[in-house]
């Protein structure tokens, strides 16, 4: 029995299941991965992006850990009045909630990729990028609260710990250049959907591989949230 | 065998469903903040939903649930060295506290 696979590639006939799958898949002199390279490379430049970002989720740990001065309390410098009282944290969760909404229509569009339907997903895919941009937009009114109003810069703050700008600066900075790059990356795959490059070469593997680097922003965004705004 | 012809075609609502999932799980760690929950549990709930969020994306929006069992390994087995490092960096951590107290602390 040939069994389609995810892309459509067509696995032999007696495909080994399971860690026997594994040896088999390591050891038999073939491609190892049997789905579409770009996927597979894909794949292994978000691992690495993950040793990236928890090299700085680390460093951060290892500061806060250190320093002898108090660390700003984040529930109080994220707050945000909103008709008067403060609500703490509420910039930052409506930023998580349109990060994980760009998610959800990211995992629509590859669905509708598969289904070739080009007009949903080049739909789907622009609405994505739109969702990134206002994430994009919303941290940079965040960055601009925080130096204008509270005077927080990378060396030091009034508000204690100095290290709190450095790595704030540092961890969110790179995130939102992996979102901002993003977005550029989704948009020229939105349109080449639209144009039919995908329909002409049979594959939106495209769609998928930009969805995982999608994807994968959102989950650092998880862990940024955890580690950094709300511990 | 999973068949992994059908992934190419599960409905929707699958992903509806994932998506309000992390919606609640994130609207949970949000309460965690603003009801002020402190201490031990305050960290439990923190890492229990940021885990539940991460396995959610990867697995079902990353589609890892349907790879193959090598290329599932491959990747996410390689960050668990990164324990070591944390491991090690909060001794270390600790140290410097120690000495900046003894040493550096007015």
């Amino acid at each position: 029995m040939a069994v389609e696979t995810m892309s459509g590639h067509i696995a032999p006939a007696g495909v080994v299941e399971g860690m026997p799958g594994v040896v088999t898949d390591f050891s038999s002199d073939k491609q190892v991965f049997p789905v579409h390279w770009g996927k597979a490379m894909m794949w292994i430049f978000l691992l690495s992006d993950t040793f990236i970002f928890s090299c700085f989720l680390t460093s951060y740990m290892h500061v806060r850990m250190s320093t002898t001065v108090p660390w700003p309390n984040p529930s109080e410098v994220f707050a945000l009045s909103l008709g008067g009282a403060p609500i703490p944290l509420i910039l930052i969760a409506i930023m998580t909630f349109v990060l994980i909404s760009s998610s959800g229509t990211m995992a629509m569009a590859v669905n509708y990729g598969y289904r070739r339907n080009r007009g949903r997903t080049t739909a789907l895919m622009l609405i994505t990028a739109g969702f990134g941009a206002t994430f994009v937009g919303m941290q940079a009114f965040e960055w601009t609260k925080l130096i204008m109003e509270e005077g927080i810069r990378p060396w030091g703050n009034p508000l204690g710990a100095a290290q709190f700008g450095s790595t704030f600066f540092m961890i969110t900075g790179f995130h939102g250049l992996h979102v901002s790059a993003g977005v550029i990356y989704l948009v020229v795959v939105a349109l080449r959907v639209w144009r039919g490059d995908y329909e002409r070469s049979g594959s939106y593997e495209a769609v998928e591989i930009a969805g995982l680097y999608w994807h994968f922003v959102d989950l650092v965004w998880v862990f940024i949230f955890a580690f950094f705004y709300l511990w | 065998m999973s068949s992994a012809h059908e992934d190419t075609q599960h409905p929707i609502s699958t992903y509806l469903w994932i998506w309000l999932l992390l919606f609640v799980l994130s609207a949970f760690s949000y309460m965690v903040d603003y009801f002020h929950v402190q201490g031990l549990l305050r960290w439990t709930l923190i890492i229990i939903f940021m885990f539940l969020k991460a396995g959610l994306i990867v697995s079902i929006f990353m589609h890892m649930k349907w790879e193959r069992r090598a290329l599932q390994l491959a990747i996410l087995v390689p960050p668990l060295c990164l324990l070591v490092l944390i491991g090690l960096m909060a001794i270390e951590g600790n140290y410097t506290f120690l000495t900046r107290s003894v040493a550096f602390t007015p």
